[in-house]
């Protein structure tokens, strides 16, 4: 599923250290080494609240965890109904 | 709608910059050529089928399921998931903290594991743990005894998803269940898993959850089976011509569950509810034996096992039930909860009895099974 992208402004010496740490580490760009970390600690934290999630998460939590954007949920409703599910 | 084991449903599928970074990485590393059972599992991992798992155990992980049946984190968990060093593979050659490129059989690239421990495993106590046994004529137990013992464990990054050959018309990821059951206004559903063709006490089984709930998912396992289980194609097309005549086309919906049975009777009846609350399923059946294979297993260890956890703790209803029947006093299917007939009012053959009939293209009495399905099984036979 193809994401939708925001523009996110940092500053600038943090962005030419990020260059600086990117350097052989595989990442093309800046961009790519920020979305994965950020991703990372966003897991982490997701994880720590499995325990209240597990016990019981709130509607609102439910629905956080399916995280769609709307293009995403149009491309499976269009799925579901192609093969005849909906 | 009921949340992912864990809290938060796992996406372990790249996009764009990093999987370009990995595809060129990949060339460069060392690699594991997956079987059946392990390439259902990336798959399964990459969607979040076996949330929260986001790759394969590592060795703390894998420790405390054996020792505990849960995750280091204490999370119910009774089924290793877990990746081999393959026989004639130098084990060697993996260092941990490195990344191993993980092939399919024909050399696809599926996915990178970011390798984070490397561990001995002793196949034994594995085996006697999860399974129960240590009888080589348990096919879990065979399987242990065709890999290698070095386990490999870390995060996976999925590449490419798995391309199946067969039902893609009947797969849906756990993101797109959930989205079917939002679309359909079912707040709760059940889930019926099966590796065998399914007859009315089964059907029974569905009808009575159906009653209960707002949808059902026909959930059949179409991963690795042992040789001498009914055929997937066979399979299919019972399902089909069932869910055609007998079952309520706005209430049920047939989809495909790509893990590979364990046979391992009441660890994997959990690993199978945790997966299903995955998909978005508020309610599961377990029956007479789920799981099993041959006298492994007490008749209904696979609903005790559920016991050892607190209220909540696996999220996911069970439905819980006893063997079924068609009740010559009752004049309906039942069970012995249901009904006060003696053994013989029962019509219930054994598997043996049934299988003896359709080999000699002799249809079962309907109350045993619907003739629709019982001539897809004998033309089957006849093919053979």
């Amino acid at each position: 599923m193809r994401e939708s992208k925001v523009t996110v402004k940092i500053p600038r010496p943090l962005y030419r250290k990020v260059q600086l740490v990117i350097e052989n580490s595989g990442f093309s760009s800046p961009t790519d080494f920020i979305v994965f970390v950020l991703r990372d600690l966003l897991g982490e934290a997701e994880l720590k609240g499995a325990a209240a999630a597990a016990a019981g998460a709130s509607a609102s939590a439910i629905e956080a965890a399916e995280d769609f954007n709307a293009s995403d949920l149009a491309a499976v409703k269009q799925k579901l109904k192609n093969l005849g599910y909906l | 709608m009921i949340a992912p084991h864990g809290g938060r449903l796992v996406n372990r599928v790249v996009e764009g910059g990093e999987r370009d970074r990995l595809l060129g990485l990949a060339p460069k590393l060392h690699k594991v050529v997956l079987n059946a059972r392990e390439m259902a599992d990336v798959d399964m991992i990459a969607v979040g089928a076996m949330s929260p798992l986001e790759g394969f155990m590592e060795q703390a992980d894998y420790a405390a399921v054996l020792a505990t049946r849960r995750l280091k984190n204490g999370l119910p968990w009774t089924v290793p998931i877990v990746l081999s060093v393959k026989p004639g593979d130098d084990a060697g050659q993996f260092k941990e903290g490195s990344d191993v490129a993980l092939e399919t059989q024909d050399g696809q690239l599926l996915a990178v594991l970011h390798l984070a421990a490397k561990w001995k495993m002793d196949k034994g106590d594995e085996a006697r743990k999860v399974l129960r046994t240590d009888d080589k004529a348990h096919p879990g137990v065979g399987y242990l005894d065709s890999i290698g013992d070095t386990y490999l464990g870390g995060r996976i990054s999925v590449v490419n998803r798995l391309k199946y050959d067969k039902y893609n018309n009947r797969r849906l990821d756990p993101v797109e269940t959930r989205v079917l059951f939002k679309q359909k206004g079912w707040k709760t559903v059940a889930a019926f898993q099966t590796r065998n063709p399914i007859h009315r006490a089964h059907e029974y089984l569905t009808k009575v959850a159906l009653e209960i709930v707002d949808g059902l998912m026909l959930h059949p396992l179409m991963g690795e089976t042992k040789s001498d289980d009914v055929p997937a194609d066979v399979r299919m097309q019972c399902y089909e011509a069932l869910l055609a005549s007998y079952y309520p086309k706005e209430r049920t919906a047939l989809v495909v569950y790509p893990q590979a049975m364990r046979y391992g009777g009441p660890s994997e009846a959990v690993l199978h509810a945790i997966c299903r609350q995955n998909y978005g399923v508020s309610h599961f059946l377990v029956g007479r034996d789920h799981a099993g294979v041959g006298s492994y297993y007490g008749s209904y260890d696979a609903q005790k096992i559920f016991d050892e956890y607190s209220p909540g703790e696996i999220g996911i209803n069970l439905l819980k039930f006893e063997n079924s029947f068609w009740c010559k006093r009752t004049n309906g299917m039942a069970s012995t909860k249901s009904s006060p007939a003696t053994p013989e009012e029962r019509i219930n053959l054994s598997g043996t009895q049934v299988r003896d009939m359709l080999r000699a293209g002799t249809i079962p009495p309907v109350e045993f099974t619907r003739p629709e399905i019982a001539q897809i099984l004998i033309n089957a036979l006849k093919a053979k």
